[in-house]
């Protein structure tokens, strides 16, 4: 009946959404970012701790549908000990991705992030996938608190 | 009931004819708004095609065919509230505009710092930003009367709320979150007991429950007309007449004013004061079709068809597991509003669609609602006149779909 909703919603998704990773308050963070979606009232609270230009760790709490909760969580594990040039670089292709009709989808780059780039065909749900990595974005910024509208 | 034929309603309503996703379109969001029937789409067509022309100003043909028009729309909408006459009837974009008319230009010349404006609990954002807006202008106090958890005002605790320093109530008629009903009568009988104005803000409540201002006795009552079946873009303020004169205009410019020189202006007349530039002329006679079209129906008949099927669908969500309804007052308009055990409104909302069904998911433009429950968003179904029970059996098919994909 519902065949091709499963290209949005995959079974990783459900899975990061009953379970997500990382889905903790990091006491001794050194960057905090508050996320917000005022279009839908999703909101997640990302924890980064960057040592010597790594981020070495990464955790978040928050509300939000299967789509931003799944996003989130599989951001999270992606970027773990990543630099934060290429926490950058992931943020862009993720963006790319999800947002861009006709990007080439390079599945090596992004590994178990691909699950998420079904989300083009859906407009109204791209900032669900988004808000996570808006947050990175603005962690390595330094800024403290970023919305997407 | 037994006369009232839903498909041949549906028939009226060329845009329900269609597939969504590979599926018949099943349409509950006319809460947000409502699809327009062929009278409304004639009405709009034929001004513009036959009669289009600026109004109150041309002598020519075309100008005072416009005109009329116009102001025929006005005397329909004056009949639809009982108003007692067509100067108390402001066109404006819509409820929204109405309710920032009356706090710049009611509220702004009238209320001082420490002045209080009431609302309630379960107010859309459009019933209190223009009051905070106010707040930050006048230094004026916002009170809100509390509601239970059935989503009913708490009438003892709203009554010990007008005070001495009250000098508006604005409140809704319906709730666009809950669905709730308020006792508008008793309250601004209460208000009414000390002195204290009122406006009631009718957008959800207009293409539900007839409305008669006067037997109301509200000062003010609000609403837009893209949810009764006209246009966007097209609202209505009713004023009673004395009030509205007293009060000075909410925006300048041309169609407002009798006399212009560089150093005074004299203003027009009601209700051409509170219409500066040229109106939404084909919005206002579309929503005059709009308003003909449902007396044609009767609203009496469309309410009763909307409380069976929210009935009829209440007491099939309430069999689904883990399915909480946000909103059960006992007077509710045609508003089901509930969430899913660890399913979130916009994953809801996403597989409805697939399955042809358009809903709300979301906080509403009622934040505040959506905090006293504990929700972040909620899924909305609202019923329309053309809506049936085989949809609202589509809608259950499609939350057990939900329940299942996310197992």
């Amino acid at each position: 009946m519902l065949d091709n909703i499963r290209d949005l919603y995959q079974e990783v998704v459900f899975d990061h959404n009953r379970n997500p990773r990382n889905f903790r308050v990091m006491e001794n963070a050194n960057r905090t970012v508050e996320g917000f979606n005022p279009l839908c009232g999703d909101k997640i609270t990302l924890y980064v701790k960057i040592d010597d230009g790594i981020v070495s760790d990464v955790s978040f709490q928050g509300q939000g549908c299967a789509i931003s909760t799944a996003s989130a969580s599989l951001m999270t594990d992606i970027v773990k000990g990543k630099s934060e040039a290429e926490a950058e670089h992931l943020f862009e292709v993720f963006h790319r991705i999800t947002t861009s009709q006709d990007a080439a989808i390079n599945l090596d780059e992004l590994g178990k992030l691909a699950v998420l780039a079904g989300v083009r065909a859906y407009p109204a749900r791209v900032k669900c996938a988004t808000l996570a990595w808006h947050s990175l974005q603005a962690a390595l910024k330094n800024q403290t608190s970023v919305t997407t509208e | 009931m037994s006369n009232y034929d839903v498909q041949a309603l549906r028939r009226d309503f060329p845009l329900l004819h269609q597939s969504v996703h590979g599926k018949p379109l099943v349409y509950l969001d006319n809460a947000a708004t409502a699809q327009k029937p062929q009278a409304v789409i004639d009405a709009i067509e034929h001004y513009y095609r036959q009669d289009n022309a600026n109004i109150h100003r041309g002598v020519h043909t075309l100008s005072q065919r416009a005109t009329d028009a116009y102001e025929n729309a006005r005397a329909t909408v004056r009949r639809f509230l009982n108003a007692a006459g067509d100067k108390e009837i402001i066109f404006v974009r819509g409820a929204t505009e109405a309710i920032n008319l009356v706090a710049q230009s009611f509220g702004r010349t009238r209320l001082q710092a420490g002045d209080e404006v009431l609302i309630t609990a379960m107010e859309h954002h459009a019933n209190i930003v223009p009051w905070q807006m106010l707040r930050e202008q006048l230094g004026i106090v916002l009170k809100v009367a509390p509601m239970n958890d059935a989503g009913e005002l708490l009438m003892d605790e709203f009554a010990a709320l007008i005070g001495p320093r009250t000098r508006l109530l604005a409140v809704t008629h319906m709730s666009n979150a809950l669905g709730t009903i308020n006792p508008v009568k008793r309250m601004v009988d209460l208000a009414h007991a000390q002195g204290v104005p009122v406006l009631l803000d009718g957008a959800q409540a207009v293409p539900h429950i007839p409305v008669d201002v006067q037997a109301l006795d509200c000062d003010f009552y609000v609403f837009s007309g893209h949810k009764l079946y006209g246009p966007t873009g097209i609202g209505v303020l009713y004023g009673k007449q004395a009030l509205l004169e007293s009060m000075p205009p909410y925006q300048g410019g041309g169609d407002m004013i009798r006399r212009v020189t560089f150093d005074k202006t004299e203003y027009a007349g009601l209700p051409f004061k509170f219409e500066a530039g040229t109106p939404h002329i084909a919005g206002a006679i579309g929503l005059g079709a709009a308003i003909e079209y449902i007396a044609s129906i009767g609203l009496t008949a469309i309410a009763d068809h909307e409380h069976a099927l929210l009935a009829y669908a209440t007491e099939q969500a309430l069999t689904i597991p883990g399915l909480r309804l946000i909103g059960t007052a006992a007077e509710k308009g045609g508003i089901l509003s509930f969430v899913l055990e660890r399913i979130h409104p916009h994953d809801v909302g996403t597989i409805l669609d697939h399955c042809g069904i358009a809903v709300r998911a979301g906080h509403h433009c009622a934040m505040p609602v959506m905090d006293f429950f504990g929700v972040p968003a909620t899924t909305r179904a609202s019923f329309a006149l053309y809506n049936t029970f085989e949809e609202v059996d589509v809608l259950m098919e499609g939350i057990r779909e939900v329940v299942k994909v996310f197992g």
